[in-house]
Parts: C-alpha cells; sequence; structure tokens
C-alpha cells in the first residue's frame, strides 16, 4: 500500500507535500549512518585538508593563514614537478601497458587458446596473471626488491647464468635506472586487472562477429582490430580510468622498493606529500600537494566517467 | 592443418608469459626453506637441498607474526562486515528507497570514493588523536569500513535499482514495514552480490598500506602489510629474512585466491563495469 503510495506521490500533491514526505514514507533514515559516518570520516578530513593548505601549519599551534603561499611555493619547487613528472612515467606503467598488454592478452586468450584449448586451460592462465592482483603491494614490495638486490639479487644472478654478467645493475640503487625498475615491477603488479576486465568484457561479444569476419577471410589482427576493440570500449575506459587513478595514487611500492631514492629519482606526490606531512612536519605544504593530487585526480575521474557512459551509449 | 599449427606458438607464448607472472612465487618459496649458508653458498638460483625452516620459524617470532595475522584478520573482517552492512542501508535508500536527491547522493559517494587517501591521511591522523583513536585497530576499521562503503553504496545502488519491485510490493501489502522488506527479503535476494563485495573489502583492507602505516604504530597493532613494509623500508633483513617475510606475506594472498578466484575473477569485472 505504502509503496504504491509513495510511487505515485508525484501524482498525488494534494495529499503529500512532496517536500516533505511524513517520516514513515521516507526512506531517507536508512541513509543517515552512512552520511554521517562520510561526514566525519572522508567530508570533514578532506575540509580541513583543503582549509590546511593555505596555512603554514607545522602539525602543532596555532594555524596562520597565507593564502596561496604553499600554491605559489609549488609552482616553483622542482622536487614537486619532478614527482608529477615520475607519476606520467606511472601512468605509463600501471595504466597504458598493462591496457595495451592486457587487451591483446586476453584477445589471444578467448580467441585463440579459449576456443581451441578449453575453458579449463584459460582460467589457468588468466589465474596466473591475476595472481599479483591479491597481493599486498607491500609484499610485491619485499618480492621485487630482493629479486633485484645489486648482490646475490636473483635477476643479476639470472644474467650470470646465462653469460650476460655485463648486464648487471644496482637495478632499484641507480639513479637512472630506479625509475624503470620501479617501472617494470608496477606493469607486473598491474596487468591481471585489465586482463580479467577485458576477458569478461569479451563474453559478451556476439561470436557471430567473429564468425563472420573469420569466413571473409579476416586475419586475427584484423579482426582485433575491428571487432574486438571496438566492442570492449567501454571496458576499456573503465580500465584506463581506473588504472590512470590508481598511478597517480601509487605509494606503498615506492614506499619499499626504493622510499623515493635514489636521490628522489623514483619519487612520487603521494610519497612526497607524505614525507613532508610526517618527516618534515611541514603539514601546510604537504596539503596543498595533496589538494593539488586531488583536483587532478578528481578531474581525470570525471573525464573518465564521460568517456565511459558515451562509449556505452554509442556501444 | 596450418591453423593447428598457428595455434601452438600462441600457446606457448602465452604459457611462458604466464609463467614469467607466477616466477616470482617459484624462487621466494624455493630460498624460503634455504639455510642461510646455503643461500650465501649456491646463490637464488640452486634448488634447495632440504627443507630449512628455521629461518621462517625466526622471522616469525621475531615480528610477532601470530599478532600480524590476528590484526588483520580483525581489521579486514571487521571492515568487510561493517561496511556490506553500510553499503547494503544507504543502497536501500538509494535503489529501492529512490529518496530525494538520490544522483547527488550518489555522486557524492562516488566521488568520495575517488579522493586519493593522501588528502584524507593528516587531518585523520590528527582527529584520532584528538579523540584518542590514534594507534588503535579501531580507527583504521572505522575508516576503512566508510571508504568502501562508497564503493559499495555505488555499486550496490544500481544492482538494487533493478530490484523486482513486484516482489517489494507484495511484502509491504502483506504488512512487512521497511525494516522487514530489508532484512528478510532484500538481503536474502542480494546475496550472491554482497559475498562478493564481503571478499572484496576484505582482501582490499588486508592490502592497505598507507592509512595504516600511519595510523598503526606500536607493533601490537600492526596488520601483516604494515609490518612486513616496514621492516623492509627499514632495510634490516638478510636474504633469507626477506624471503621469509615474503613468503610469509604471499602465503595468505595465495590462499584467499584459491578461496576466492570465482569470486575475484568475476566480482572484479562486475565492479569494473558497473
Amino acid at each position: 500500500m505504502t509503496v504504491t503510495v509513495e510511487r505515485g506521490a508525484r501524482v498525488s500533491r494534494k495529499h503529500e507535500d512532496p517536500k516533505h514526505p511524513r517520516p514513515r514514507d521516507s526512506y531517507a533514515l536508512f541513509l543517515l549512518p552512512g552520511v554521517l559516518a562520510f561526514l566525519a570520516v572522508v567530508v570533514l578530513p578532506f575540509a580541513m585538508n583543503t582549509y590546511v593548505s593555505f596555512t603554514d601549519w607545522q602539525g602543532v599551534g596555532d594555524l596562520e593563514w597565507t593564502g596561496l603561499a604553499n600554491y605559489r611555493e609549488l609552482m616553483d619547487d622542482s622536487e614537486f614537478w619532478e614527482s608529477f613528472r615520475h607519476s606520467m612515467f606511472m601512468v605509463v606503467a600501471m595504466a597504458v601497458v598493462p591496457t595495451a598488454l592486457g587487451l591483446v592478452l586476453a584477445a589471444a586468450l578467448f580467441d585463440y587458446v579459449g576456443k581451441h584449448f578449453g575453458s579449463r586451460t584459460v582460467a589457468v592462465l588468466r589465474a596466473c596473471f591475476y595472481l599479483p592482483q591479491v597481493l599486498p603491494i607491500a609484499v610485491a614490495g619485499i618480492v621485487w626488491s630482493w629479486i633485484l638486490a645489486p648482490d646475490n639479487g636473483t635477476l643479476n644472478e639470472l644474467l650470470g647464468a646465462v653469460g650476460l654478467s655485463s648486464w648487471q645493475q644496482d637495478w632499484l640503487g641507480n639513479p637512472d635506472l630506479a625509475l624503470y625498475s620501479v617501472m617494470g615491477v608496477m606493469v607486473w603488479v598491474q596487468l591481471g586487472f585489465p586482463l580479467v576486465v577485458f576477458m569478461a568484457g569479451l563474453q559478451r561479444v556476439d561470436p557471430q562477429l567473429y564468425e563472420a569476419a573469420e569466413l571473409d577471410g579476416a586475419g586475427w589482427w584484423r579482426r582485433f582490430w575491428h571487432i574486438t576493440l571496438p566492442q570492449i570500449r567501454p571496458e576499456t575506459y573503465v580500465v584506463l580510468t581506473w588504472c590512470t587513478i590508481a598511478a597517480l595514487k601509487v605509494f606503498g611500492a615506492v614506499y619499499v622498493l626504493t622510499k623515493g631514492g635514489p636521490g628522489g629519482a623514483t619519487n612520487v606526490p603521494s610519497y612526497f606529500s607524505f614525507t613532508t606531512f610526517f618527516e618534515k612536519t611541514q603539514v601546510g605544504y604537504g596539503a596543498a600537494i595533496s589538494t593539488v593530487l586531488t583536483v587532478i585526480i578528481l578531474a581525470l575521474s570525471l573525464i573518465g566517467l564521460k568517456l565511459q557512459t558515451r562509449a556505452e551509449e554509442g556501444a | 592443418m596450418s591453423t593447428a599449427l598457428r595455434r601452438y606458438p600462441v600457446l606457448v607464448a602465452l604459457t611462458v608469459a604466464a609463467l614469467f607472472m607466477i616466477v616470482p612465487f617459484l624462487i621466494v618459496a624455493v630460498n624460503a626453506v634455504k639455510s642461510p649458508a646455503e643461500y650465501s653458498q649456491n646463490g637464488p638460483l640452486s634448488l634447495p637441498e632440504g627443507l630449512y625452516l628455521d629461518g621462517l620459524k625466526d622471522f616469525w617470532e621475531r615480528v610477532d607474526y601470530t599478532q600480524k595475522l590476528i590484526n588483520s584478520v580483525l581489521i579486514s573482517g571487521a571492515v568487510a562486515v561493517c561496511a556490506v552492512v553500510l553499503s547494503v542501508l544507504n543502497a536501500y535508500a538509494i535503489g529501492i528507497g529512490r529518496v530525494k536527491g538520490r544522483t547527488w547522493v550518489l555522486a557524492f559517494f562516488v566521488l568520495a570514493n575517488m579522493l586519493p587517501q593522501e588528502a584524507l591521511v593528516y587531518p585523520v591522523y590528527y582527529l584520532s588523536k584528538e579523540v584518542g583513536l590514534y594507534d588503535t585497530r579501531l580507527s583504521v576499521i572505522i575508516v576503512f569500513t566508510v571508504i568502501q562503503a562508497a564503493f559499495g553504496t555505488y555499486l550496490l545502488a544500481s544492482v538494487l535499482g533493478q530490484f523486482p519491485r513486484e516482489i517489494i510490493e507484495a511484502a509491504r501489502i502483506d504488512g512487512a514495514n521497511k525494516w522487514q522488506v530489508l532484512w528478510r527479503i532484500v538481503v536474502p535476494v542480494s546475496r550472491p552480490t554482497l559475498g562478493v563485495l564481503l571478499v572484496f573489502f576484505f582482501i582490499w583492507t588486508w592490502n592497505e598500506f598507507l592509512l595504516p602505516l600511519v595510523m598503526l604504530i606500536s607493533n601490537d597493532n600492526q596488520t601483516v602489510s604494515v609490518a612486513l613494509g616496514v621492516l623492509q623500508g627499514q632495510r634490516l633483513m638478510d636474504a633469507t629474512m626477506t624471503n621469509a617475510a615474503a613468503l610469509l606475506g604471499v602465503l595468505p594472498a595465495i590462499v584467499f585466491f584459491l578461496l576466492f578466484q570465482r569470486t575475484l575473477t568475476r566480482g572484479i569485472a562486475v565492479g569494473a563495469v558497473k
């Protein structure tokens, strides 16, 4: 009964003021705990962070309003720009490369392996690619810092064993190499996510499309390019958005693998803000860094959502 | 014939790539059971001569791994349950209750979910000190319950938006109130989705690093991820110790993976595309 009244609320304005529905008809109470918790844990801290970014607060004592001083300082801070430049490398390692590789691998698994070797083989291979995704990033960092260690590290030992001793490097300790080493680790960490999303997306592609293309003599690359790619465009946008955001936020891997070093060679904004907060205790400045990071991430999220909705409407 | 020949190279290439993904796990496992002497003599690539478990045992005792496991299970379990409950309440109001301004409420949750934790971490640290929750497991449980529930609300609201309304209407006609409809109808019918969320929240919280690193400083409260990450960051470990740490960190992840493989791989796709 009540439900019908509610659904007809717009129609029966005479009986009920739509702005003030009677409490027993409203579901708003169910929202109350969630909204309150949100205000306390997300909105209030975020507002505080933004406010603090306009002060020169050190974490103790009074806050002194300094306006845009922190932001002006950021503009001239080469460490800050450097950390954002490294973020772009992380986007390549965590979004661009895994998405591209994930697309090819997912299509190959779906199209070739699935058809000719059965779904069990596909499931096992998919599981291997996905495994690193379940690992805490701190643990992945431990595993890789040991593999990449200069003395007795597995990678160097392996290179020595196959007669490539001249290729041995201090992978994480060499300022020219460290960023690329971290990128390599991140590709390994991230690859499983796009792969699994794409494989799920491929399930809804009409197999007749492939059959028709195959009958017309289209090779694998042509089918990939003209069927697979356009069909899973919505997934591609989702994956790119999520992975780009993850890349901008990357913290644990940097903390465990390199601590931003050597000499800031692998510093990223989130690690930079962390050290500014807790090691240099320049809370105002750290808040400004994280505010800039937030603005960039939210802007990217909105663009990603837009592209996704457009792709879904077009599909 | 020629097509059959062309298929195998693809399979071989994919298998090699898949092996490359799991090789790190294998060499960690192999080296965690070598003695330090054996390790320094034969290096990381040799097969272990015997099963040497003292390294694992030493490391376990040194970091009090039992306590870390308890902390991780406690925090992740509490977050998973609380966040699912909170998500269900939110999504019930948005998806089924169609509360006024629900689009805005939903947008609010989505945006909050995308906020980087870096923009919350210092105020959360400061506020938790003010209210006496700093360095307690409860503080981390509260924060992650809210953060995970943001995603849960986003996902569940669209699932519940398509909930068959006839069932709800029928129950209401039979005299059930909203609370009863929620617990007796909506929750049981949505159980599969809630299960996926539960698994995800558990594992995501287990893997979290930044906030627990800041909030849990005492040894008795640290999670597995934080304890291992901090040790590694301090570079206090030798190679055998590192391997023991890595193996003990990897094992729970592998157990989750084997237990929840289907849920994870299916759920991640659902979650991402919703």
